[in-house]
């Protein structure tokens, strides 16, 4: 069941169309969907996406995924 | 799966809850607005890591608890009517209206249908344009865009047999009526990481200097919610009361313009009555005029009939973190997930029903 303000990260892979017609299949750990991409315009194929009710509403950040673990590493070493 | 699995680590977490215990030197009371963050903390045993002087209460950020008993009313009064199809999701079958739940109208034979995206309901639309399809449109700002988006497809397809039940809300609204309500005890907020996602923070800064209370945009993994806290309890322990985002690989402060402006073209913002929380000012949205056509409201007129709320649920005390689900008398006895009372202990983000299925 949909959990309603999750939103599930998961890879693009591919896109087409454009504007409100922008779609792309994501990968969800190997389960594959096609998923609106009208509020994600500069995505491309490589990124982690965040997928809520079958729309991309954001990329993640790589560099700043790593934050996390970098500031525990910060405040243990205090 | 990557960006899931590694902000599960046990060992990380073990540490993130020691430099918490350390940081929180006096009492104090956090909430943790979304529903899906409750689900978390209470999944993963995270309060049992917490310092003795941490509370967590849970907040309303609960879509399916806060719809309006009316709007079901509604939901169920055109599900049952012959030409209409209701697509809503899944969440919403089980939520008590005043006369039965859409699982029960379904199972009487009403065409009520279960989908992932609002897109998937457009399509039902396309697929059977001799009848009506009307989308259940629940949800917070995470979930607007996607309504927005399915709103510009019908309107541009023109698609005379779709339209929408709005019932839209707004995170910031709500957290200032908390704030200003008499019995508040809550001294600090982790504000949801995808309502932010899309909306940003900026609304937040507002109400951070206005309360005086520290807001920290926080996500949805036991790391995130523990760092989430501990960047709060500092900001208290210190005396800072600013907006900090733990949530860092996916919000901005903007959040996502191209959503946001999509959102503003398809919606407006209204006063809007939230279930527990009462008329919440500002607190929705709904269809501009240009969209009007597409109002489930507009195009199916009903006439109001009196709704009618369990006498026995205290489903309000628990939204806005007054009571914790077990204290509620009713709470696995005369209100269970399979014979629920409210809409807490339906859905997957009530704080009622995270309490039934991992606490009992």
């Amino acid at each position: 069941m949909l959990l309603m303000c999750l939103a599930v990260p998961g890879q693009l892979l591919d896109f087409q169309g454009e504007g409100l017609e922008r779609r792309g299949t994501v990968s969800f750990g190997g389960v594959r969907k096609l998923v609106s991409l009208a509020c994600l315009p500069e995505a491309v194929p490589g990124d982690f996406v965040l997928v809520h009710a079958g729309l991309a509403i954001g990329r993640i950040d790589p560099g700043a995924a790593e934050r996390v673990f970098a500031y525990l590493e910060q405040v243990d070493g205090l | 799966m990557k960006f899931l699995d590694e902000y599960r680590d046990p060992a990380a977490c073990r540490r993130y809850a020691a430099q918490l215990a350390e940081a929180c030197t006096r009492p104090w009371t956090l909430m943790e607005v979304c529903g899906g963050q409750t689900h978390a903390v209470i999944r993963f045993g995270l309060d049992q890591l917490f310092p003795p002087g941490l509370r967590l209460v849970h907040g309303p950020g609960c879509p399916v608890c806060v719809t309006p008993l009316e709007q079901i009313d509604r939901a169920l009064e055109l599900a049952r009517s012959e030409e209409v199809i209701l697509c809503t999701f899944g969440d919403m079958l089980r939520v008590p209206g005043s006369s039965g739940d859409l699982q029960a109208a379904r199972a009487e034979g009403a065409d009520v249908r279960v989908v992932y995206s609002p897109l998937d309901a457009v399509e039902v639309a396309r697929a059977h344009p001799h009848l009506q399809v009307v989308f259940f449109a629940v949800g917070f700002e995470t979930t607007a865009p996607a309504n927005a988006v399915a709103a510009m497809a019908a309107r541009r397809e023109r698609l005379a047999n779709f339209s929408l039940l709005v019932s839209q809300v707004r995170v910031p609204p709500a957290l200032e009526l908390l704030l200003g309500a008499e019995d508040n005890q809550v001294q600090g907020f982790l504000a949801a990481g995808h309502v932010c996602t899309i909306m940003g923070w900026t609304e937040y800064e507002r109400i951070a200097a206005r309360w005086k209370v520290p807001l920290v945009v926080t996500g949805f993994e036991p790391l995130d919610l523990l760092q989430g806290l501990l960047l709060c309890v500092r900001q208290l322990e210190e005396g800072r009361y600013e907006v900090e985002n733990q949530y860092e690989r996916s919000v901005v402060r903007e959040g996502n313009g191209t959503a946001r402006r999509l959102l503003e073209r398809v919606f407006e913002v209204v006063d809007r009555p939230w279930r527990g929380l009462g008329m919440v000012p500002a607190g929705g949205l709904a269809l501009r005029p240009e969209f009007a056509e597409l109002d489930a409201e507009r195009r199916f007129p009903s006439r109001p009939t009196p709704a009618c709320e369990s006498g026995l649920c205290r489903a309000g005390e628990v939204l806005r973190g007054v009571l914790r689900p077990p204290e509620c008398p009713a709470f696995g006895t005369a209100c269970t997930p399979e014979s629920p009372l409210g809409a807490p202990m339906v859905s997957n983000e009530g704080a009622c029903a995270a309490y039934y299925r991992f606490r009992r």
